[in-house]
């Protein structure tokens, strides 16, 4: 066959089952081309064929026999971006990136023969190109701006976004140091590494989700050609399980022993490639004793209850306690008490989980993962393979998406046990199924909830109770779960609280760290019935937030007193002012739509707050080396996880801040063990602060390394020595850094800093102390349309507010924000991982729906910033926060529009409509 | 995916011929959006054989000729929702159409790919339904053409041998004076983007106008795509301010028989719905009808 690809002709020998994907990224080396799902679902894999976009997992390559493909690496001219790109680039339309290529190539026909394409053109062409950072607003306006520019000219400018007056390069708009290889197809995720005689490794799953494994054979596999090595529990060097908190999960189940979920991983096979591995596989006889099935929390606590671990099925049983909740509820006018509920929910990450694993000369194992938690990568894999940690190097790829489901150990450990079996780099690259069926998901979560109120709408008590879905092994299940407790009461002053929480082991899919950590679901739960007490009392839903809100000066429910950064007041006054000016009239009073008798739109209002860092009184610390290069560059070196959110942006911009550098001398390198001190866990929104407090006094140390020695070489005192743009400035004469680090160098003197920052001690949950250094805040009010015939929801507005102490770059902070909305309008109306009696329905990306372009509200971003003393330059963590209030403010402009009460996640469109038609009155409406 | 033989046959005989002679498991492939997804994880046998007819042109050709629209049915679903002759007469197969799948889906996937998948609720299939399409059936016995219903023998399952035959185009009567057609669907947010009910409906009125002719599909409304003679004739004869919504919902669900299917849908949500959809794409079709009375 003969196919041109981006202008180049090749004649290649057709092959078996070849897929259009498999010759431009396998055979051609094209990897700029993604596979997210290969099952036609995502559209990352998206070429041009001729000029028409196609998912390139989904055409056979026979099909383009005599055709032109156009892939992304065909955009750019030799040393122009096309304006496309550039666009993507400039208004910070990329994130992880792993989309990009698609959502460039699913675009480029149409802007190519409409320039002036309009935003409703645009989303019409992404319909199908998902982004799970959901910047989607961003890309709309970024393929019009390329538009703009190939019709006119006209340079393509960044987006218009409040700046800082009192930094140089912190708070002011910056592109991301790697987008440009994100929208050229340059950017290298693990799956792109290529090592000669590399082998691909599979693992077989249980596919049962409680029994006994009883017998294994894998002598028939071991023998079969092309195959290099099966492995089973009996071949583990080391440790049999590991686990980020608890080690409680098998490494691979050994005969005799349980399996808990069907994911959990029985033989791993390495061989010469894929067919044969997956020959293999089907070779491997093995056979279970099917236990009962523990298939949700409440039941795993009833005694008589399967037991899964012997510690049995409580993980953790959390309490809070503040004065005393009975009396708190007897002094109320009006006490309420729901319950609510909320799925399991997938992170869908674009990227699926890849590790590539190769033995180093020197008899060490080296580790390609895209993983958000690199040296407790390091330290599991290692003691899985009865290794020191010194000789495993995790080197991070950059990474598709995480959003927490990057911070477990996936394919790392048996990736490096093949590796080290065969003497071969080994490839295990989970397929979308694969990624659905193991990976820890958000925990589904009950949630009752008694509130007391007085008339006037003070809070005067509340008690939770909380059934935390765990899954088959801990994860981060008991952190989780603490998180939704202590935060279960929402962001209010009350008086008296009591929450149980019990966080429980079953058989369903383990559930972990996702954005949000907890809050999310118990935010839905008092978000919810904060405005069912509003409604009770005839109050505001704005007011009675504003009354109870935290303010400085405020003790939380767990006995925490709020010194600094409570902007919660502001966001509240400033979404409501933003609210009311766009509803005209009562927000909260839905409104009918001109020729559409039964639509009816309505606004939702929620507030939420989520603390930074880890707290609870672990240690919370980062390591982070800046070092000045004798060409007057930098490098800062940390392992901390760039995951989509923005990281490197922001330490090249805090490092910048310091040195006194351009961000473009300044290099960031993160996640390599051998290279890179230990940032700590990409979690807890605690990278900016905590790691960007690192890079800052590293850089700090380098720049007073820097004023010491010249002070020193020109006899003045240090602080007469100024550094300007790269420049320093001393006794009236001008230096090159390229001269002072030469200078340095030719003294002796390091022009290398480290520091390992101590974010501000916390305490644990039950001593009154501080738990948390620092927390976000945010209120979000959504414009929902509701077919009231049908249930159908339609979300139009969303306008977010979030404090977050100090905005290091604004385009980064945006593409959460918008990131954030998507993730939380997902939860309410579109994402459920379902599964049944242990057994996951949802285990294809067709069957999990998360939020695509024509989802898309407008979102408008308004950022209230209340400065943190010890964050840099005040900043807090943003990358939750932006998410959580975002479902109970569609879920409460719901019950405005219908008068049906939303007390299960996501919206049954189902249940809504017959809901609806059962009661056959709905809330007076205003015309329209 | 292990198929050996990826053949790419110019004319129907041809591809016959391939499909007849080839040795084990062979099956026709047009876009394969469906198909190939389905043999990948296991829904359909795997294949040693795949017949690529989108190289056929007589398969990809769309004419418009004396009234009639010739569709081939390996034609892109994009070309179809595109094209400017359709869309304005034979609008309940251009809408649907434009709803299957996203862009990049429907520039491969076809409408006999959609018809040939003989799912109750396919929209192509609903839409060509009403607008009472024939398909040609080609087997080494020659060409047939026969009525759209009779190619379906249950849920994902033909009455035609796809070993034996191949569906080379569909032909429809494009609407013309006082006749529109439309096309409704209901999706749920979450899980699988099939319709949980969709219907399409066909309109012609008198000069009066009242309903003269009329033809309404429902799908997924039983095993195979379907009519709804009922609501059928509780329409005829009715303008559109005498039309008794409620009476047409009870024919039509005399019509339907709707089921729970799981994670979908509830038989009671369907039920619920088929008024709703009913009252909705009738009414859109009715003012089709109406527009082209006035612009006829």
């Amino acid at each position: 066959m003969r196919v041109w690809v981006n202008d180049v002709a090749y004649e290649l020998e057709p092959r078996p089952g070849e897929m259009l994907s498999d010759l431009i990224r396998e055979r051609l080396g094209l990897t700029g081309t993604k596979i997210g799902c290969d099952e036609a679902e995502c559209g990352a894999c998206t070429v041009l064929l001729d000029n028409r976009p196609v998912m390139s997992c989904a055409v056979p390559a026979a099909k383009a026999d005599g055709r032109r493909i156009r892939t992304i690496e065909g955009v750019a001219s030799q040393d122009r971006l096309h304006p496309i790109q550039e666009a993507f680039v400039a208004l910070g339309a990329v994130q992880c990136g792993f989309c990009i290529p698609g959502q460039i190539m699913a675009a480029l026909p149409l802007i190519e023969t409409k320039p002036d394409a309009t935003a409703d053109e645009i989303r019409h062409a992404l319909k199908d190109t998902l982004c799970r950072c959901a910047g989607y607003p961003t890309i709309v306006r970024a393929v019009q701006a390329a538009g703009e520019a190939m019709r006119t000219g006209a340079p393509i400018d960044p987006p218009e976004l409040p700046q800082s007056e009192t930094t140089e390069v912190v708070g002011r708009t910056r592109p991301r140091p790697d987008a440009v290889a994100k929208v050229t197809g340059a950017a290298l995720y693990t799956d792109d590494f290529r090592y000669p005689g590399m082998l691909i490794g599979k693992t077989l799953r249980a596919g049962i989700p409680h029994a006994t494994l009883r017998r294994l054979e894998v002598d028939a596999a071991r023998r079969m050609p092309g195959v290099r090595a099966v492995l089973t529990a009996a071949e583990i060097p080391g440790e049999h399980n590991h686990g980020l908190v608890v080690k409680d999960w098998p490494v691979l189940v050994g005969v005799g022993e349980k399996v808990r979920t069907v994911g959990d991983a029985v033989a791993i096979v390495a061989a010469d490639d894929e067919e044969a591995a997956r020959r293999a596989l089907r070779r491997i006889v093995a056979e279970y004793a099917p236990l009962p099935v523990v298939h949700d929390p409440v039941q795993s606590r009833q005694l008589g209850s399967p037991v899964l671990h012997e510690s049995g099925n409580l993980l953790k049983h959390i309490k809070v306690r503040k004065g005393d909740v009975a009396a708190g509820l007897a002094e109320a006018d009006l006490v309420l008490d729901e319950t609510f509920h909320t799925a399991m929910t997938e992170h869908a990450y674009l990227e699926p989980e890849c590790s590539i694993a190769r033995p180093l000369p020197d008899g060490r194992i080296e580790v390609v993962v895209g993983s958000q938690i690199p040296y407790a990568d390091r330290e599991d894999v290692a003691r899985c393979l009865g290794l020191r940690q010194d000789q495993v190097r995790v080197i991070g790829a950059l990474i598709g998406g995480g959003f927490g489901g990057k911070e477990d150990i996936a394919g790392q450990i048996h990736a490096a046990m093949l590796a080290q079996a065969t003497g071969r780099p080994v490839k295990i690259l989970y397929d979308r199924h694969e990624s659905l069926l193991v990976h820890p998901k958000r925990h589904a979560t009950q949630v009752r909830v008694r509130i007391g109120a007085h008339r006037d709408g003070t809070l005067t008590a509340c008690e939770t109770e909380l059934y935390g879905d765990t899954g088959a092994y801990a994860s981060l299940g008991d952190k989780v779960m603490t998180r939704a407790t202590t935060h279960s009461a929402g962001p209010y002053v009350v008086p008296h609280v009591k929450a149980d929480c019990y966080a429980m082991y079953t058989n369903n899919p383990p559930a972990g760290a996702f954005r949000g950590f907890g809050v999310t679901q118990s935010a839905f739960a008092i978000e919810s019935i904060m405005d069912e007490l509003a409604g009770r009392l005839g109050l505001d839903p704005v007011e009675i937030r504003r009354r109870n809100a935290l303010r400085v000066g405020s003790v939380t429910n767990t006995g925490q007193r709020l010194t600094e950064s409570v902007g919660l007041v502001e966001c509240i006054d400033r979404v409501e002012a933003e609210m009311r000016l766009r509803a005209g009239g009562d927000p909260f009073k839905p409104r009918l739509v001109a020729g559409r008798p039964n639509l009816r739109r309505v606004w939702g209002f929620a507030a939420s707050y989520k603390n930074t860092g880890l707290g609870g009184g672990a240690p919370d610390r980062a390591s982070a080396e800046v070092e000045l290069y004798d060409d007057g560059s930098a490098e800062v070196r940390t392992s901390s996880a760039e995951i989509g959110q923005g990281l490197v942006a922001v330490l090249q911009m805090i490092a910048a801040e310091e040195l006194r550098l351009p961000p473009d001398r300044i290099h960031v390198l993160l996640s390599d063990t051998d290279l890179t001190p230990d940032g700590g866990p990409t979690t807890a929104s605690r990278q900016t602060y905590v790691t960007g407090n690192a890079v800052r006094y590293a850089a700090e140390g380098v720049r007073q390394a820097m004023s010491a020695a010249l002070a020193e070489r020109f006899d003045c005192p240090p602080d007469q020595v100024r550094f300007v743009e790269g420049l320093a400035q001393v006794d009236g004469q001008q230096l090159a850094y390229a001269d002072v680090v030469r200078m340095m160098k030719s003294e002796g003197r390091q022009t290398r800093a480290a520091y390992e920052y101590w974010a501000p001690e916390t305490q644990p949950l039950g001593t009154d102390g501080p738990i948390h250094f620092a927390f976000s805040f945010a209120t979000q009010a959504a414009e929902i349309e509701v077919d009231t015939e049908t249930g159908e929801v339609r979300v139009l507005t969303v306008i977010a507010a979030n404090d977050v102490g100090r905005t290091i770059n604004p385009l980064g902070l945006l593409g959460q924000v918008e990131g954030g909305v998507m993730m939380g309008l997902g939860n309410a109306l579109t994402e459920e991982f379902i599964v049944e009696d242990g057994r996951v329905f949802t285990d294809r990306l067709a069957r999990y729906r998360m939020p695509g372009i024509h989802h898309t509200p407008e979102i408008v971003s308004i950022v209230v910033e209340h400065p943190t003393t010890d964050g840099p330059h005040g900043a807090k963590g943003v990358g939750e926060i932006v998410s959580i209030p975002t479902t109970p403010a569609i879920t409460n402009a719901i019950a405005f529009a219908t008068g049906v009460r939303i007390r299960r996640l996501p919206v049954d469109q189902d249940w809504l409509a017959l809901e609806i038609a059962r009661r056959g009155d709905l809330p007076e409406a205003d015309p329209c | 995916m292990d198929w050996q033989n990826y053949l790419q046959p110019e004319g129907v005989e041809e591809a016959l011929a391939a499909l007849q002679s080839a040795n084990g498991e062979a099956r026709l492939v047009a876009g394969g959006t469906d198909l190939l997804l389905d043999i990948q994880q296991g829904r359909q046998p795997a294949v040693e054989t795949l017949v690529d007819v989108t190289g056929i042109p007589e398969l990809t050709t769309l004419t418009i000729e004396d009234g009639f629209a010739k569709i081939g049915a390996a034609v892109p679903l994009a070309e179809i929702a595109d094209h400017r002759v359709l869309q304005e007469r034979a609008t309940a197969l251009t809408e649907a159409c434009g709803l299957i799948g996203g862009p990049q889906v429907r520039n491969v996937a076809t409408l006999g790919g959609n018809v040939a998948h003989a799912l109750p609720a396919a929209d192509g299939t609903i839409a060509l339904m009403a607008l009472d399409a024939q398909a040609e059936l080609a087997s080494s016995g020659g060409r047939e053409w026969v009525p759209l219903a009779r190619l379906f023998a249950g849920p994902g399952s033909t009455s035609f041998d796809r070993r034996r035959h191949i569906l080379v185009s569909f032909r429809l009567a494009l609407s013309g004076l006082r006749e529109g057609s439309a096309f409704v669907r209901v999706m749920r947010p979450q899980g699988v983007a099939i319709a949980i009910l969709n219907m399409a409906c066909w309109i012609r009125l008198a000069a009066d106008g009242s309903i003269e002719a009329v033809r309404l599909s429902c799908g997924p409304s039983g095993p195979t795509p379907r009519r709804c003679p009922q609501a059928e004739k509780a329409l005829l004869g009715s303008s559109i301010q005498e039309i008794d919504w409620p009476g047409v919902t009870a024919a039509m669900l005399e019509d339907a028989s709707f089921r729970t299917s799981p994670h979908r849908a509830t038989k009671e949500y369907r039920r619920h719905l088929s008024g709703v959809v009913l009252k909705r794409v009738v009414t859109v079709a009715l003012d089709r009808a109406g527009q082209a009375l006035e612009a006829g």
